[in-house]
């Protein structure tokens, strides 16, 4: 029972980082239709530049309190990141709008290349060390589970976040117009909506939710790396099309959802294997639940609605 | 802008559209006045709707010029010209059927920002078309085709337009619904607005514009008073023939 509940506290933190990555990606496909597989590295590049802002700052003005230097590292990564995100787009895809899908599709893993090998050059290929700003060593247990605080603000900024992007999407003017383009990109243009605007405004969002993603996954984990954006993007994309790529609601619960089976099947992968594997194997299951879903279920979990339409 | 009624609002001079090296459209002349209803009858492939995805900036044109209000905007987007109050209605409504009626409504006064204005004008749209009212929190792709349409209709009023087109609004509804649907085209006009209206029921489009032009290859081959063209020999027997039959 201890275990149980262990492992589904851990699955949420895990799952509630895929869920804000897979937002992005399933953001941009219901839009465009794209697999924006350049969608990891945004991850990456959120959590390095906020690495490199909290060294700078912490050396420029020694004894700031740790919050105020987490802070400052997600004020200049975020908006670090909605940039990046908002020029992969202008540059790579927009003047493949009309192009045989396959040409988008190639630019983005180019563009992963790309970021991945400027992170390098930047960065270099050693794993940096993340400062730990929020304690990741576990409470007192409570029925004995143990928890720390970062487990806890990742999961509370994760789902405001979530609840927030719902918000915008269902009630906002933008949120309204991003639909309409979503669905029609022509009558949205008749209804004097600028698609091109909206559709960047879809990236610089998706951008600014995995800067977060990669800042809490490298808090959790206190570590970053060049190339740190590659499984995680590659899970939220699991995560995303699990959900039915081009749902909103469908990518977070298929973050919770991977997750969690990640979590559960670590904690239970060696009884299962009988011994054979352990639980550095758990990535197995990730691409496992991608291959169950497209031979079982391609719409995903809450996949396209059809019966609305006319 | 002017106020002189006799300069047309909506002026179109050797318009061309060429799609993948084919002339859709080969140098045609159009012109609406304010209040006016006119409308572009013709069989299918003549270019109607080509016209008209080219006026409201769906379509590139080729050569000539679009003069609306006094500006040429033949190189606007389309989202610029219906900021200018150019709204197209497109062939097939091009509802989303994944919004509700209201939120439909709602992308129709997207550039407005006078929500007081808004408002009224919704209520407008209400007692016109009080069908689009009991379906407000609807999705819009449950409603039936002659509902959608008047969500249609009523998204492109909600942008207060000066000149609003139609692309073939009686498409597969039932008579009554048509009816309906003409009644309205009818108070709009009405109140100001320049109706362009392609249809292919040219009986009623005719009877009820004050003027029409016939398409046929790309090109204008006729124009004038709906009440002439009614009663053209040439027009009734190539574009009316059915409906003699049926009357």
């Amino acid at each position: 029972m201890e275990t149980l509940l262990q492992q589904t506290l851990n699955g949420l933190v895990a799952g509630s980082i895929y869920a804000l990555v897979a937002l992005g990606y399933t953001m941009v496909y219901g839009i465009l239709g794209l697999i924006n597989f350049a969608h990891g590295e945004i991850v990456m590049v959120g959590a390095l530049v906020a690495l490199q802002t909290i060294l700078f700052l912490s050396s420029a003005v020694p004894g700031l309190p740790p919050l105020v230097l987490l802070l400052a590292g997600v004020v200049v990564a975020v908006p670090a990141c909605m940039a990046l995100g908002y020029l992969i787009e202008r540059i790579g895809y927009r003047r493949l709008r009309n192009a045989p899908r396959l040409a988008p599709l190639i630019t983005a893993i180019g563009v992963s290349f790309l970021l991945q090998t400027l992170a390098m050059i930047i960065w270099g290929r050693e794993f940096h060390v993340f400062p730990q700003l929020i304690d990741t060593a576990p409470m007192q247990p409570v029925a004995g589970v143990v928890v720390s605080p970062m487990q806890i603000f990742t999961i509370v900024v994760a789902f405001t976040l979530m609840g927030g992007l719902m918000l915008l999407v269902n009630k906002s003017r933008l949120g309204r117009a991003m639909r309409a383009t979503a669905e029609n990109h022509r009558v949205a243009g008749l209804m004097g909506i600028n698609a091109n605007g909206v559709i960047a405004a879809t990236f610089i969002i998706g951008s600014g939710l995995a800067a977060l993603a990669g800042v809490l996954f490298a808090s959790n984990y206190a570590i970053a790396h060049y190339s740190m954006g590659f499984t995680p993007g590659l899970k939220a994309f699991t995560a995303a099309v699990l959900g039915g790529i081009g749902n909103l609601p469908g990518a977070m619960v298929g973050g919770l959802v991977l997750g969690l089976v990640e979590s559960f099947g670590a904690g239970y992968i060696e009884h299962l294997s009988f011994g054979f594997l352990n639980s550095s194997y758990q990535d197995i299951f990730a691409f496992m639940i991608l291959g169950a879903v497209l031979i079982f279920r391609p719409s995903g979990l809450l996949g396209e609605r059809v019966a609305d339409r006319a | 802008m002017p106020t002189d009624n006799t300069r047309p609002i909506l002026e179109v001079r050797k318009l061309q559209v060429a799609y993948g090296g084919i002339q859709a459209v080969k140098g045609i002349d159009l012109q609406l006045h304010k209040g006016e209803l006119v409308s572009l009858i013709g069989a299918n492939g003549a270019g109607k709707t080509t016209t008209l995805n080219t006026l409201a900036g769906v379509v590139p044109h080729a050569g000539g010029e679009i003069v609306y209000g006094g500006d040429e905007i033949g190189r606007l987007p389309s989202h610029l010209r219906l900021r200018r109050g150019l709204a197209l209605v497109p062939e097939g409504r091009g509802i989303f059927t994944r919004l509700t009626v209201q939120e439909n409504l709602m992308t129709g006064a997207y550039t407005r920002r006078d929500a007081d204005g808004v408002a009224a004008d919704m209520e407008k749209v209400f007692t016109l078309l009080p069908r689009v009212k009991e379906r407000l929190h609807q999705t819009a792709g449950t409603l039936s085709g002659g509902e959608q349409q008047m969500v249609a209709i009523g998204r492109a009023l909600l942008s207060r337009p000066q000149v609003l087109l139609l692309d073939e609004p009686s498409m597969g509804l039932a008579p009554l619904v048509v009816e309906k649907i003409f009644e309205v085209i009818h108070a709009i006009t009405r109140e100001g607005m320049a109706v362009l209206l392609v249809e292919q029921n040219a009986n009623l489009a005719l009877e009820v514009s004050e003027r029409a032009y016939v398409m046929d290859g790309g090109r204008v081959t006729l124009s004038g008073t709906g009440r002439e063209l009614l009663s053209d020999p040439k027009v009734r027997s190539a574009y009316l023939g059915e409906e003699l039959l049926a009357a």
